[in-house]
């Protein structure tokens, strides 16, 4: 080392500096970020005005001003406080305490600033806010007891929530099922507000958290039987193994070995 | 060049003399700028709040201030927008609608003339918990724990603009105290007071200025417009006895810097929130509003003269 020239003090003075400079701000740029992580994390679970983006693209949009909460008719909509439990400042409705009424001009949406509340949505009706589902072990009307009160009370009757009738023996009057169809049922959380049972029997969820999806895979096939035996031509698949050894497409252990 | 004035520190003694010798009315009239911006910070929330909850109307069924300092509409046609958040959500991935960008334009023209923070100063609520952490920690006997230096605000800016990007949300907007203060006031509080709390206590036992004067990203950014504010502080330096009363009650003294300000005439630092405490306070009467282009021509006009006298 003696022999060697002194190295550049102030040279390492600043790189020292700069790697301190980084370390703080990479510290710092992380805790941030772990913050805002956990807190959209809540989001999956916020019911939110009508017109709203999608859950991400709503957290981007929304600039938190309440403009929408204030022109409220009904005055559901809040802003949640900090520390709640959804993501902090953004416009939510619990439909148990503030059921949406589906104003036709959509008032909320269009004081919304930003596009986070979408013009994009022209009718109430097309709002999808969430869905209405049932838990059939506590509803009145599972149990055979006329109730019916959500089916009534649904601002899209016969089409958002319908009933079905299930007759059973002689000595008791028939069921009266109440079905909700998702191609109908905005989430304004009439029926969840009527509910009459102690805890709602009926509530809207986002879709996301309830709402399976069939796949392309399937095929409806007493519904569509002329398309898909067109498609499907048992002369154009490979009959017999690739190479020798290895099994047919489409074999395996239920049905190798057969004819 | 002429030699540098000399100050006698008789002069500036005197002056702080004059201070102490002001009259009980002379006392109270140098409060003005701060009562005047309690009234402007309360009043705008006020405003909101009236809005909010008890129908205050423009007009039949117009609302008059509709929103909060992040976004709002006054009497139904004039839009305002925060241009921080709209750029922190415009870096989130949203393309924001017209009545929020010409919103934002709005505000940022109105500050562009009167001075960057004067939100700082004279709207932000949060200046209400830190001046009286400012206060309090001036006659409580509180030592210096570290020094940060100021600048880091500008990197607290970037960040945020920054982890706009990475996370897709508004970065400040989702954890800014402000917004916690301000929307808590009108919708409903929460667990927001405790982020005030801390603010005041880190401002009050930790560093003095802390949050206003060395973090808050959202001063950081009118910091950057007020560079080209209109409205600013003029300096007088044939008046000055460099008594440094001045800096000892600014906010943010290094704006303050007397070699600075004889050579330019005017408090030029972005960082100058307006708040009139040095103006109200100069017993040399030093220190005055003025519109920048008039102290420009004055400062020429004196430079002139001190040149060619005759």
């Amino acid at each position: 080392m003696a022999e060697r020239a002194p190295g550049n003090p102030q040279r390492r003075d600043f790189l020292v500096k700069l790697a301190q400079g980084a370390a703080f701000a990479a510290t710092g740029g992380l805790l941030w970020e772990y913050i805002l992580r956990n807190e959209a994390r809540a989001s999956p679970f916020a019911l939110r005005p009508p017109g709203a983006l999608a859950e991400a693209d709503f957290n981007a949009a929304c600039i938190k001003c309440g403009q929408c909460v204030n022109v409220c008719p009904p005055d559901i909509l809040r802003l949640q406080p900090a520390g709640g439990k959804l993501p902090i400042g953004m416009p939510f409705y619990e439909p148990r305490s503030g059921a949406c009424i589906m104003c036709p001009d959509i008032p909320c949406m269009k004081a919304c600033p930003t596009g986070a509340l979408s013009p994009e949505l022209k009718r109430i009706e097309d709002a999808r806010m969430g869905l209405a589902v049932i838990d059939i072990e506590n509803c009145l009307s599972y149990q055979g007891l006329r109730c019916e009160i959500c089916h009534r009370e649904c601002p899209l009757k016969g089409r958002a929530i319908t009933l079905e009738t299930h007759p059973r023996q002689t000595s008791k009057h028939a069921m009266f099922i109440p079905l909700v169809h998702s191609n109908a049922c905005t989430g304004c959380g009439i029926c969840e507000k009527a509910c009459p049972t102690e805890i709602a029997a009926i509530r809207i969820l986002p879709h996301a958290l309830v709402q399976g999806k069939i796949g392309e895979h399937y095929r409806y096939g007493w519904r569509d039987t002329g398309e898909i035996t067109q498609d499907f031509k048992p002369s154009a698949a490979p009959a017999a193994p690739a190479k020798p050894g290895e099994a047919a497409p489409g074999m395996d252990y239920l049905n190798a070995g057969e004819p | 060049m002429s030699t540098p004035p000399a100050y006698p520190r008789s002069a500036a003694l005197d002056s702080i003399e004059k201070l102490h010798a002001r009259t009980l009315p002379a006392r109270l009239w140098s409060w003005r700028y701060l009562v005047l911006r309690r009234l402007t910070q309360f009043g705008v929330l006020l405003l909101f709040f009236g809005t909010a909850h008890w129908g205050w109307e423009a007009a039949k069924g117009v609302p008059l201030l509709n929103g909060n300092l992040s976004a709002s509409e006054l009497a139904g046609v004039l839009p305002m927008t925060d241009p921080f958040a709209a750029l922190q959500i415009f870096l989130a991935g949203h393309v924001l609608h017209t009545e929020s960008l010409l919103g934002a334009a709005i505000v940022l023209g109105f500050y562009a003339l009167v001075g960057g923070r004067v939100f700082c100063a004279w709207v932000c609520p949060v200046n209400a918990v830190t001046d009286l952490a400012g206060w309090l920690r001036q006659h409580l006997p509180v030592s210096t724990l570290f020094s940060l230096p100021r600048g880091i605000r500008y990197f607290v800016l970037a960040a945020a603009l920054i982890l706009s990007v990475i996370a897709g949300v508004a970065a400040f907007e989702w954890v800014s105290p402000i917004g916690m203060l301000q929307r808590g006031l009108i919708y409903g509080m929460g667990l927001g007071f405790l982020s005030l709390i801390a603010i005041f206590l880190f401002d009050l036992l930790i560093l003095k200025n802390g949050w206003c004067g060395h973090l808050c990203p959202l001063g950081a950014f009118w910091s950057l417009v007020g560079k080209v504010a209109l409205l600013r502080v003029r300096f007088d330096k044939t008046s000055c006895t460099h008594c440094g009363e001045c800096a000892r009650v600014c906010p943010e003294p290094q704006v303050l810097n007397l070699k600075k300000l004889e050579r330019t005439g005017w408090v030029v630092s972005g960082e100058c929130s307006n708040c009139g405490r040095c103006t109200a306070l100069c017993p040399e009467d030093s220190l005055n509003f003025d519109l920048r282009p008039l102290i420009r021509a004055r400062h020429a006009a004196t430079l002139a003269k001190a040149a060619n006298p005759h």
